[in-house]
């Protein structure tokens, strides 16, 4: 049992430090990192939160609430748009 | 009934759309065609054990790496449009979409994640033989991602093995197999997975061509070349067949939108494929003006490309949106009947719920039932509101398939002069070489609209037009998100365009 935890921990040793090297010796991935991680920052801090709110659970709660919206949407349009100019 | 909607808002929206739609799809085809011809690079060097192929690997993974690092995540960014422009659209169609979206994220995503760092990282650090095990995974797993997208998409245009559940306004998966192996998800998937791995070859191409011209990096260039042209070959012969299939799938489901890429106004039998045409601007449904003021048609093929079957008729979009009792087509004027019939029993359906008018909301859904096919329908005010802009389709179809049938003479002559090794003598095809990436981009985008405009007024095929697809919010909203996307991709593709080139004019000293 021991030899099996030591042995797993050793695998997983290795797996974490096949990665910490390569992060490591990393040149232009250094760069591309900074991309990702600043595109994702832009997208998901800013965009997602500020700009792309989800639009039916920002107005409603409970999905009985959204599918009467929805279908309120598609068989009496007219009525159903003045819920957003409010 | 349609007229109260706020048609800015849905045009901005769509461009939004597109545009996001657009900027991710330069990416994305590049990733998943360059992954096939790493592994091929790279099996290549495993079995034959010589350096240089593992220096031409290198190289060109780390030019995938690049595009990879600037694309991953921009298609976030159309699920985020979805639940804020397009919610209406997102409430029905959840139901469809999450289990192949889930499934893209929980295999293909992590069979790609798993095995990226290894591709990467593991040269001298793991075995040869687990190293380019982990290239194709890279491979597979990226393509895996595609398929669910497009079983997606192809769902739209034509929304098979569903039912519409009029309490939940939702339309509910019944079969998922039928979903996930329709003919039109199978034509989409090996139609856009070839193209892909066409412009990967374009792309080797292009940047080979440019060492050439340089003088450096010669053998590398030429090997590079001659498996890329090769690749390029097949899949273009691939893409061909498929694009066949695609083009069969359509003119079976969606009779408008081959009548749109073709220009046909009025159906015909024997009806000839317009190998090249200038459309008539004045051209409207219904009038008597000539569609071209040019055309050369080659004839009879656009019935075999329709119906496997020369002599048979193809419908024009006059046909489609009038009806030819004739040959047996219902016109639009009398779906808008039925559908307005579908619409009107959903809100009496909906009101007999309301009101526990229990006899009444049985035959308000037993009449819904007859008529939902055409339920979209039922949202146009005017037959001719079933047409997709004809100018628009017509001429991305055909350049799309001009420079389809453009490419496999590239590749052609490319393999021939480096098989006779004078490529380097025929400065007049490297020339235009190093551009051919581009026009195959030209050809990607302008097949995505081809599939998209073409499609339209329909986000899904007769059930949902987009006007009735968005959500309620005002056009200075989607506006202000417009500009923000255009000003964050244009930068992104810039930092594409700066690092992807320095690193090509580094060339591989730099692995």
């Amino acid at each position: 049992m021991e030899r099996t935890t030591l042995h797993e921990s050793n695998i997983l040793l290795r797996i974490y430090r096949f990665y910490l090297t390569g992060f490591r010796k990393m040149t232009l991935g250094r760069t591309l990192w900074k991309v990702i991680i600043i595109k994702l920052i832009i997208m998901f801090a800013v965009l997602k939160v500020f700009f792309f709110p989800d639009f039916l659970h920002t107005h409603f709660t409970t999905d009985k609430e959204r599918a009467d919206y929805v279908l309120g949407q598609i068989t009496q349009p007219a009525r159903s748009n003045d819920f957003i100019r409010r | 009934m349609i007229e109260n909607f706020d048609l800015t808002m849905v045009n901005w929206a769509r461009a939004q759309f597109a545009l996001t739609a657009m900027y991710h799809w330069i990416f994305v085809p590049l990733t998943l065609g360059l992954t096939w011809i790493i592994a091929f690079y790279h099996t290549i060097y495993v079995k034959t054990g010589n350096e240089e192929w593992k220096y031409l690997t290198k190289f060109w993974m780390k030019l995938f790496g690049i595009n990879f690092a600037i694309g991953v995540a921009t298609g976030i960014i159309l699920e985020f449009e979805f639940g804020t422009n397009w919610s209406n659209y997102s409430w029905m169609v959840g139901d469809i979409f999450g289990a192949p979206l889930a499934i893209e994220g929980i295999i293909a995503f992590f069979l790609e994640a798993t095995f990226f760092a290894v591709m990467f990282f593991g040269w001298n650090r793991v075995s040869k033989r687990f190293h380019l095990f982990s290239t194709w995974m890279v491979a597979v797993g990226s393509n895996m991602s595609a398929v669910w997208i497009l079983v997606a998409n192809a769902w739209m245009q034509h929304p098979v093995g569903q039912a519409f559940n009029p309490d939940t306004a939702r339309f509910e998966m019944q079969n998922f197999f039928e979903v996930a192996f329709s003919p039109v998800a199978v034509s989409k998937f090996t139609h856009t997975t070839s193209s892909s791995m066409l412009l990967a070859s374009l792309f080797i191409i292009s940047v080979s061509s440019w060492f050439l011209l340089k003088n450096r990096h010669i053998q590398m260039a030429r090997r590079s070349i001659i498996v890329a042209s090769i690749f390029g070959l097949l899949s273009s012969a691939f893409c061909g067949f498929t694009g066949d299939e695609a083009a069969f799938e359509v003119a079976k489901h969606q009779p408008m939108k081959l009548a749109a890429i073709e220009g046909l106004y009025d159906g015909e039998t024997n009806a000839g494929l317009v190998a090249m045409g200038m459309m008539n601007p004045a051209k409207q449904v219904g009038d008597d003006l000539d569609a071209f003021t040019f055309e050369i048609r080659l004839p009879a093929l656009l019935s075999l490309l329709a119906n496997r079957e020369l002599g048979t008729f193809v419908p024009g979009i006059n046909d489609l949106v009038y009806g030819n009792e004739q040959e047996n087509i219902m016109g639009v004027t009398q779906k808008i009947e039925k559908g307005k019939i579908a619409v009107g029993q959903l809100a009496a359906y909906k009101n007999a719920k309301n009101d526990g008018a229990e006899d009444a909301a049985i035959a308000a859904l037993t009449l819904f039932n007859e008529h939902k096919e055409y339920l979209g329908y039922g949202f146009l005010d005017t037959p001719e509101k079933a047409v997709p802009p004809v100018s628009t389709s017509f001429y991305s179809f055909h350049i799309m398939v001009a420079l389809g049938t453009l490419f496999p003479l590239v590749f052609l002559a490319f393999l021939f002069f480096t098989w006779k090794d004078t490529l380097m003598e025929k400065r007049w095809l490297l020339g235009p070489g190093v551009f051919m990436f581009f026009l195959g981009l030209v050809a990607q985008e302008a097949g995505w609209v081809v599939a998209e405009v073409g499609r339209q007024p329909w986000a899904i095929q007769g059930l949902l037009p987009v006007t009735v697809a968005r959500s309620n919010l005002t056009v200075g909203t989607v506006q202000t998100t417009f500009f923000m996307f255009l000003a964050l991709f244009t930068i992104l593709l810039i930092a594409e365009i700066k690092i992807m080139t320095k690193q090509i004019s580094i060339g591989p000293e730099g692995n």
